[in-house]
């Protein structure tokens, strides 16, 4: 480190999201650390699909990642703590009425 | 993740320390995980982080006593298998910076502390391989050993940490079964390399029991990453784990282990094995082992040689940000 001119922390942090297969989602795998976007999906191909892990890959600079706060029982996600009539069990059917 | 913060700002009243404290040994109590922006008491943190950075120095340290041995490798097919294991490790290394700076330590920091020697690594990687059936019984006992400790961290108390173990257990049992099938290929072979096979495992087998760590009753630190959940289980029940699965497989194979007290017990239901020489371990990880100084010189150099690297790199990416704004405002 005593020879490096760059300041060290140089290569920013990205976040990588891998869809396994064809009809999944990306999914976060992990982080890495590369020097650009490409460099950051070469890296991501090479750590995170060694094994045919992914069809396809998402990176991005995690300092561009907005996220909610603290504790995921904080008070951001109220509004939806109390509306059990969004979920089908809220409503009373009779047994005897078919397919609902 | 290390991200930036909005939304609502924190419910008045729920995060007093005592609060804070409470639901942190809630989440633990529950068997829930620990999630990277969740408070956690400070001892935690550091002890996470320790314990995963030199994880992960182990991983990337590990890959040279067997990286010896890529070039002369007896056949391209061993050649082959070999490398992918080696690049196998780096990538275990680098899961696991990857989840220590979840806890908000740079990875360059990291990188620091193990070359100015102020973090460790697993002492098994302190000891040479000198012959090929060497690269064999690592795999076989090492990654073998590696396999009993990292199991059940797959259920640690820290999410990214679990996680990563995850991934990582799923690639060590095919370094385990490489070293193994390498193994039963020279056991076949001639007397001089059963000889070369059982020379291997004299030399291995106390410094694998080593890799346990001391003894539970000199281990200090259990008890709370074991309260913490960090730890599922003590080093000597893993210690006890590993013998019990490996004493089948020498038979399998047809060597001896190195212990004359090693026997089964028919009450336990589990072997009897000698003790290792905790003495030798605590030398080794103050630096006195065969080959410390060389492991450690080999690191610097190889960060050292490869800063030109990271600059040309920097700087390209510089230029290339330079230019599409400059495209951007014509
Ligand atoms: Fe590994
Ligand atoms: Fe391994």
């Amino acid at each position: 480190m005593s020879d490096t001119t760059t300041p060290r922390g140089d290569w920013p942090l990205y976040e990588v999201f891998v869809r396994g297969k064809r009809g999944l989602n990306h999914v976060h795998v992990g982080s890495l650390h590369a020097a650009d976007d490409r460099m950051a999906l070469t890296h991501a191909r090479d750590l995170y699909t060694r094994r045919n892990e992914g069809v396809s890959i998402w990176v991005v600079r995690s300092d561009l990642i907005t996220a909610s706060t603290r504790e995921e029982r904080d008070p951001f996600f109220d509004p939806s703590a109390d509306k059990v009539y969004r979920h089908p069990t809220f409503y009373d059917i009779p047994d005897d009425v078919p397919h609902i | 993740m290390t991200t930036t913060e909005s939304g609502a700002p924190p419910a008045p009243g729920g995060t007093g320390p005592a609060d804070l404290q409470e639901r942190f040994e809630a989440t633990i109590a529950r068997d829930q995980r620990v999630e990277p922006r969740d408070w956690m008491p400070d001892g935690y943190r550091r002890t996470l982080i320790r314990q995963i950075a030199q994880h992960a120095h182990s991983e990337i340290i590990g890959m040279q006593p067997e990286a010896a041995w890529i070039t002369r490798a007896p056949s391209l097919r061993r050649k082959a298998i070999l490398l992918a294991k080696v690049q196998d490790e780096a990538g275990h290394g680098l899961y696991l910076y990857s989840a220590a700076e979840t806890l908000g330590v740079d990875r360059a920091e990291l990188n620091d502390r193990l070359l100015e020697g102020r973090q460790k690594y697993s002492s098994i990687f302190n000891y040479p391989t000198l012959t090929f059936a060497d690269v064999g019984v690592i795999g076989w006992f090492v990654d073998g050993a590696a396999i009993c400790n990292q199991v059940p961290l797959c259920r640690s108390s820290y999410g990214p940490y679990a996680r990563a173990m995850v991934r990582v257990c799923k690639e060590e049992s095919f370094h385990q079964r490489q070293g193994y099938e390498l193994l039963r290929t020279m056991t076949r072979g001639t007397k001089a390399q059963r000889e070369m096979v059982q020379d291997a495992v004299n030399r291995w087998w106390w410094p694998s029991l080593m890799m346990f760590g001391p003894p539970d009753e000199n281990s200090p630190n259990s008890a709370q990453s074991m309260a913490w959940k960090i730890k599922r289980h003590s080093n000597d029940e893993l210690r006890q784990r590993f013998v019990d699965m490996t004493v089948p497989q020498a038979e399998a194979l047809g060597v001896t282990l190195p212990d004359p007290e090693l026997r089964w017990n028919e009450e336990r239901g589990r072997y009897d094995f000698g003790t290792p020489d905790f003495d030798e371990l605590v030398r080794v990880i103050k630096g006195e082992g065969p080959c410390n100084a060389e492991r450690m010189e080999r690191r610097r150099t190889a960060h050292e040689e490869g800063a030109w690297v990271r600059e040309a790199a920097a700087a390209h990416a510089a230029k290339q940000a330079s230019r599409s704004k400059r495209g951007m405002a014509a």
